[in-house]
């Protein structure tokens, strides 16, 4: 295609973002979505015009707050980032990114099931592959489908350096034959739990088959483990996290090691699985060349991605949201909550809309079970509203402490007036773009609510 | 009634999980637990040998192909024999997904032939078309029930199972695929073993179904105390409804 027409294809795409947003259906992807129509190839196009290429991230959990963690470590740099912010994570939402931004490099997560189509339209620096979870099967198929898509993109020359997890041992496994990736991990047993979380894959070894057999279980099947039959064991990470201290749901605090240096960090984000998205960020950065101590302190100003841990005011009450979409990511949530003494007061919202997966089995795979004696008063909200509240109930919540109203607003009212103290809010990915709508409209306070 | 207790031997529930299907048999303890009722669960993995007369339910869930091809061998080679005993005595079988494609003779996935356990006479072959995923409600009937009722769960298979001719389905689809996407039936039921595509925490979503098994698990004459079933029929409701009925 001639640059003529490239241009006359961004105008267009352009176009129908600006009449997307008139009509008030945000516009995310759909000029992206456009742009591809017209021109098949414009996200290699366009990201070729980045002076210092693109990054990628990807994971089943994670993904958006590990990209914010790597922006407010490069924009510490002063570079200025082509970066999919709010989270389009397929082909049409990082079009549309390219062609409204400007900068000097392309900052992308890229949703799992997409990683090896974007990854060879954009020729990255570095890929991130930070973890792999059972997660909505209705939309991705099983993990060994996605783990078999990555094995191909980790074996294509496009992927550029890989930085992976030395603790998920499916995510591991694909730099087998990179000796130039660079590994992540937590070495610290204080964190470790007593045994494998139920919700766990990945059990067998991805070389022989034989059970792997585990030292030390951090999150799901993620941890330090070896095969006694083949002798594959996870490699030693470069980067690292020792001394962890997880402060409630407020805040995480760890030494990061890289190499022979360390710096104590202390993350405004709470639970482990945010020391994990920190090591990711770490890693990815390290690889482009950026220093300790930059690293450490862009660690320490980033903020809560959207829904994700954020905080706000509603009513004179604090409420945090707390994105839960599949059973890894919710275990870490709830373990979360449940290092926050006291009882809670919490409003659960379970919709099944596509982009929440229309499967809702997979609330019985978290463990609500941690939350039983830390709950005062809890409110059942979405389409699956009932659905959530049995399982509660059966995680042994005692039945007149939960409430059911799938109407959203009315059960926003029902949670902030009846209770005390911080609401906890755990909405799935529709849910939460719903709550935060509603928050707004009744005059949420935090700046990050815009 | 005290002094009964439902003994579940739940088959490689390490690898045959895929679908919170460990979401039945909380469901099964706590109900058993608020009845008074014991509940004793035994895992039973690769390698495992089962006695026949230790268990009144068997429960198979659903797993990755992997996961399945071996358990599916497993179960010929090691547990077969004992399976066919318990059911002879009267022993229930939840088998829900990937495990109902396994109590037939086969399941056809490609090139591969996965051996079955053999105690329905079904056929699996995983068709070329797309997976079949999505709510679905069907209508059951089944013995000791004053009429038909309703199962509303959510299915997601690329396998088609046909039942032998004199099989008999679980039930009949109202709303979704059912076995194989045209015939309008759905799972598989001789006596008590039951053979469903409906998967993972089928029970929480149908626990009138739940309360069925245990009666019949136990060859109970009367049926099982009422409890303060609000929130279940709630959630069945919910079922039912995202199902479109």
């Amino acid at each position: 295609m001639s640059p003529l027409r490239t241009s006359v294809a961004a105008g267009a795409a352009r176009a129908a973002g600006g009449l997307s947003r008139l009509s008030g259906r945000g516009g995310t992807s759909l000029p992206g979505k456009v742009l591809l129509q017209i021109d098949p190839h414009a996200i290699g196009r366009l990201s070729a015009r980045l002076p210092q290429g693109s990054v990628v991230i990807s994971a089943t959990n994670g993904k958006t707050t590990t990209a914010a963690m790597v922006a407010a470590i490069l924009e510490r740099t002063g570079e200025r980032l082509v970066h999919n912010r709010a989270g389009a994570n397929m082909a049409g939402g990082i079009a549309a990114t390219l062609l409204e931004g400007e900068g000097d490099r392309g900052l992308f997560e890229v949703d799992e099931f997409w990683l090896d189509g974007l990854v060879a339209a954009l020729h990255p620096r570095a890929t991130l592959l930070a973890n792999l979870f059972r997660d909505q099967l209705d939309r991705y198929g099983e993990l060994e489908t996605i783990a078999e898509r990555w094995v191909g993109v980790a074996g294509s020359p496009d992927a550029g350096r890989l930085v992976l997890n030395a603790d998920d041992p499916v995510v591991a496994d694909l730099g087998r034959d990179h000796p130039d990736a660079i590994f992540f991990g937590v070495e610290d047993d204080g964190v470790a739990l007593v045994s494998m979380q139920h919700a766990s894959d990945a059990k067998h070894c991805r070389r022989c088959g034989a059970p792997y057999v585990y030292d030390a279980h951090y999150m799901g099947h993620l941890g330090r483990y070896h095969c006694d039959s083949c002798g594959a064991r996870r490699p030693d990470p470069l980067v690292r996290a020792r001394d962890v201290r997880l402060h409630g749901v407020t805040a995480a605090s760890f030494t990061l090691e890289i190499g022979r240096e360390r710096a104590p960090v202390r993350l405004p984000l709470p639970g482990l699985y945010n020391v994990y998205n920190a090591l990711g960020a770490a890693a990815l950065t390290h690889a482009l060349g950026i220093g300790l101590a930059d690293i450490a302190a862009g660690l320490e100003h980033v903020r809560a991605a959207f829904g994700r841990a954020e905080s706000t005011r509603v009513d004179g009450r604090d409420v945090s949201i707390m994105l839960v979409k599949n059973p890894a990511g919710a275990n870490e949530v709830l373990r979360t909550l449940a290092l926050e003494p006291g009882e809670h007061d919490l409003l659960a919202i379970l919709n099944d809309a596509i982009a929440d997966g229309r499967d809702v089995s997979w609330i019985w795979d978290a463990d609500f079970e941690v939350l039983a004696g830390h709950l005062r008063r809890v409110t059942c909200s979405g389409s699956r509203a009932a659905e959530m509240a049995l399982r509660l109930k059966y995680a042994g919540i005692p039945q007149e402490r939960i409430h059911v109203e799938v109407d959203l607003p009315a059960a926003i009212d029902g949670a902030v007036g009846d209770g005390r103290g911080r609401l906890f809010a755990l909405p799935t990915y529709t849910a939460m773009l719903a709550l935060r709508e509603e928050l707004v409209a009744r005059g949420a306070v935090e700046s990050s609510f815009g | 009634m005290a002094d009964r207790t439902l003994r579940v031997c739940a088959l490689y529930p390490d690898l045959m999980n895929i679908y919170a299907d460990r979401g039945n048999l909380l469901l099964l303890e706590r109900r058993c637990g608020w009845r008074g009722i014991g509940f004793q669960v035994t895992a039973a993995a690769l390698g495992d040998v089962i006695d026949p007369d230790a268990h009144d339910l068997f429960y198979l869930g659903g797993g990755q192909d992997r996961d399945q091809v071996l358990c599916a061998q497993d179960l010929v080679d090691v547990k077969r024999e004992a399976l066919h005993a318990a059911v002879d005595r009267g022993a229930a079988v939840l088998a829900v997904c990937g495990g109902y494609q396994l109590l037939g003779h086969s399941y056809e996935l490609g090139e591969q032939s996965i051996p079955g356990v053999g105690l329905v006479d079904l056929r699996t072959v995983r068709a070329e078309g797309p997976r079949l995923i999505g709510n679905i409600a069907i209508e059951v009937d089944l013995p000791g029930l004053d009429g038909p009722r309703v199962l509303a769960g959510f299915e997601n298979h690329g396998g088609r199972t046909t039942l032998g001719t004199d099989e008999r389905p679980l039930g009949r689809v109202l709303r979704g695929h059912g076995n194989d996407g045209h015939s309008g039936l759905e799972g598989v039921q001789r006596g008590h073993v039951i053979g469903t595509y409906m998967h993972g925490p089928l029970l929480p979503k149908n626990v009138w179904f739940a309360d069925w098994l245990v009666q019949a698990a136990l060859a109970l004459d009367v049926p099982l105390a009422p409890l303060d079933d609000e929130l279940e029929r709630a959630a069945h409701a919910s079922a039912r409804h995202a199902a479109g009925l």
